[in-house]
Order: C-alpha cells, then structure tokens, then sequence
C-alpha cells in the first residue's frame, strides 16, 4: 500500500531520527510513504479563528495533493497531524472556511475534504495490526518499562481528531506492547507538556514537565517515548533533572524490528 | 471598571464562534487547564468576562499568552462551550493591532538552544505575532 507521507518541518531537521525510522519500519511492514512534493510548513498550531485563511491554506494544498493521488495522508508528528486533520474537518464541514479557501486556491476541481489523514500509528493498529506487528518483532524489547507520552495534540479534540480515547488512551500502549516491552500507565500522560510556551517561558513548561515526569516515575517508568518533537524538547529540556530517557516512537519500533543502527 | 463594550463583545463571539450563553459556569474548563495557576483571568470567568462584554480587561490579561492551546477545556466542557477559542479570538485581536507583536525575530536568538525543534519556532511565531 502506497500512502502519501507529510514529513512537516522538523522531521527534516531537528526530528530525522523520527522521519529516518518512520520510513524504514514502514518498509519492513509493507507500506510506503511517498512524500508529497513541495510541501510547506503547516505551521505547528491549528488556527482557531473563523476568519483565519491564509494560515490554513498549506494544510489544504497538501490534502489536495495526496487527493490527486488518490491515496490517504500519512503524518508522524503530532502537530502536522493535529493541524491538517482538523483544517481537513474544516474543510468538509465548514462552507465558509471551504469556500474561502477554495476561492483563493483556484485548484482545477475544488477540495471538500476528500482525503482521509492517518496519523502513522493509527497505521500500525488499523491497517498492520498490532498482532501482525508483534510476529514481525525481531528484537522483543523485553524486561524494557516504557511509558507512553500522548501530550494534548494526538488526542483533543477528540470528535475531530479521532485517534483514541482522549482520557483513556490505549495505543501507544498497545504498541509498546507490541513491541515486547512492558507499557507503564500514569496519570499525567496526556497532560501537555507546555508546548509553544517554553521558548519564552521555560520555568513555566518545567513546572508541567516535572509533573510529568514525576508521575511517569512513580509508576515505573524507565523510559517514554513521543510522537511529538516539541514534546520531546521540553520533556527533555524543561523541568529539574532529566530523569529518564526520552525517544521517538520509531526509534524503538525500528529497533525492535531489527532496523536500528546504533 | 472599564466600559463594557458590546461592539468588541460581538467581535470575540465572531472571530470565535462561541457562544457564551451555553456556559453554566461549573468552573470545569478552569479545573483542567495546566495554566491555570498561571492566569490572572481563568477560563471559566473569560468566557463570563465576554458575556458580559468585558474585553478591554481581556486584552489586558496575561491569561493571553499563558493559554497553551491544549484544548483540555474544549475537551472536558460538558456544554461545548470552548473557552480555548474566545481566549485565541481575544490574543488575535491584541496581535492584530500595530505594534502588538508580543515576540520579535529580534528576541529570537538568545532564546534559542541548538536543540529547538523547528516546531517551536514555528508555533510560537504563529501564536505570539502576526
Ligand atoms: S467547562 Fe464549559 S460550561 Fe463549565 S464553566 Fe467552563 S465553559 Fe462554562
Ligand atoms: S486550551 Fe488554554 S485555557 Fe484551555 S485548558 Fe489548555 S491552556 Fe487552559
């Protein structure tokens, strides 16, 4: 299966790691990520704003993109998959907002939302399968205690975004039990992380970051793993002391399909 | 107290899409938010503040740029109020007045690490400017 891939701006800079694995698992699993061309930043938060168009209008170029291709629209990074899911709902929902863009973009047939988004582990559990995943696992990540990090942008809001439960998320631990590893619940895993607001105020994102990585602690944890660069900044940056290892969520899928290089 | 303003009132619940009346004022936006500490003037009384056609107060607060956009009120709002919206409309409408821009490419530089993702860059341009 042939998905069109939206890497967004850091996977090709500060987050290869996350873009390098993606790609390399996917290949190992048997789908193929094929970058859309000439793609532009889908500017990390969504706009909120009724009369916001200008702002919105990469994500739809993209959605239209991978429309014209007729295949879905695969994203890795929480962010991307958060602004282009819900500008995609907009789209489909919002006469508006779809008229707008669709007056400024002039495509040759005009975008109404068409194109289904996936977020990259929604791949793994509804198109691999976690069961099919696990028997593909070449290096059981065995006796390893990891735990998940959701942060706010994967699951809320959760009637648009539709990833999983919002409170009670399931997925990622699914997946790190997919992998042979033990996954550690805690209650602040889908607590954000202060986001956008450690790079003026970094003291304010430690106190979220700490509340984090307290809970993650006192349950066990050894380890976390992300989807999301910017959560994998502050988780690491911000707060006291950098208790425990924080990775990518390919980074420990491809290694435990025996992709990894160390 | 300042003038209430029912012209800027009406252009908050414009550019948010919110409607105020739906609020009954439970407190549970303000009891979810991660910055709540953080804000002068708190999620649940911002969406009273609008209602009551408050918002000279509003562009005044630091709830403004405490707000992370987390959407854990828009989330746990049993009346789908969504507080997070009136919160943006109201920054929009402080960012979107000259001179306003509450970061700078100037500031840039020494607040940078060389581990910054793009994505912080990204959005805090997109929340803190025009
Ligand atoms: S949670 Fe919703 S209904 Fe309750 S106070 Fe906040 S906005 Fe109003
Ligand atoms: S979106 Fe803003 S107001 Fe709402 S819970 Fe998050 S930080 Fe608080």
């Amino acid at each position: 299966m042939i998905y069109s891939y939206y890497p967004g701006c850091t996977l090709k800079n500060k987050a290869k790691v996350l873009d390098k694995y993606a790609r390399i698992s996917a290949q190992a699993l048997g789908f193929e990520l094929e970058e859309i061309e000439e793609w532009q930043c889908c500017g990390a938060v969504y706009p909120q704003a009724t009369d916001e168009i200008a702002t919105k209008l990469a994500s739809v170029r993209v959605l239209n993109s991978a429309k014209g291709k007729g295949q879905d629209l695969v994203t890795v990074c929480s962010a991307c998959h958060h602004v282009i899911k819900r500008v995609n709902d907009d789209m489909r929902q919002n006469e508006d907002i779809r008229t707008r863009a669709n007056n400024y973009l002039q495509l040759e047939e005009p975008y109404t939302g068409e194109t289904q988004v996936f977020h990259y582990l929604e791949l793994l559990r509804d198109k691999v399968g976690f069961d099919t995943l696990k028997e593909k696992v070449k290096n059981p990540l065995t006796g390893r205690k990891i735990g998940a990090y959701y942060g706010c942008m994967l699951l809320r809001p959760s009637s648009v975004i539709q990833f999983d439960d919002a409170e009670n998320p399931t997925i990622i631990e699914d997946f790190i039990r997919a992998l042979g590893a033990e996954a550690i619940i805690y209650p602040y895993r889908n607590e954000c992380c202060g986001g956008y607001i450690s790079l003026k105020e970094k003291e304010l994102a430690g106190t979220m970051v700490d509340k984090i990585m307290d809970s993650a602690t006192y349950k066990g944890a050894e380890e976390i793993i992300t989807a999301c660069p910017l959560c994998l900044y502050n988780l690491k940056k911000s707060g006291e002391a950098n208790k425990l290892k924080v990775h990518y969520f390919t980074e420990i899928l491809a290694e435990a399909l025996g992709l990894k290089d160390e | 107290m300042q003038k209430a303003n029912t012209e800027q009132a009406q252009l908050v619940k414009e550019i948010s899409n919110v409607d105020t009346r739906k609020c009954m004022k439970c407190g549970k936006c303000s009891a979810s938010c991660p910055s709540y500490e953080e804000m002068d003037i708190r999620p649940h009384q911002f969406v009273s503040y609008v209602q009551n056609n408050k918002v000279n107060e509003l562009m005044e607060s630091t709830s403004l740029w405490k707000c992370l956009s987390c959407f854990a009120c828009v989330e746990r709002c049993p009346r789908d109020v969504k507080p997070a919206r009136l919160i943006e409309a109201v920054r929009l409408m402080v960012i979107r007045q000259k001179g306003q821009n509450y970061l700078l490419p100037d500031e840039v530089p020494e607040l940078l690490d060389e581990e910054v993702p793009q994505q912080l860059l990204a959005s805090a341009f997109r929340k803190y400017s025009k």
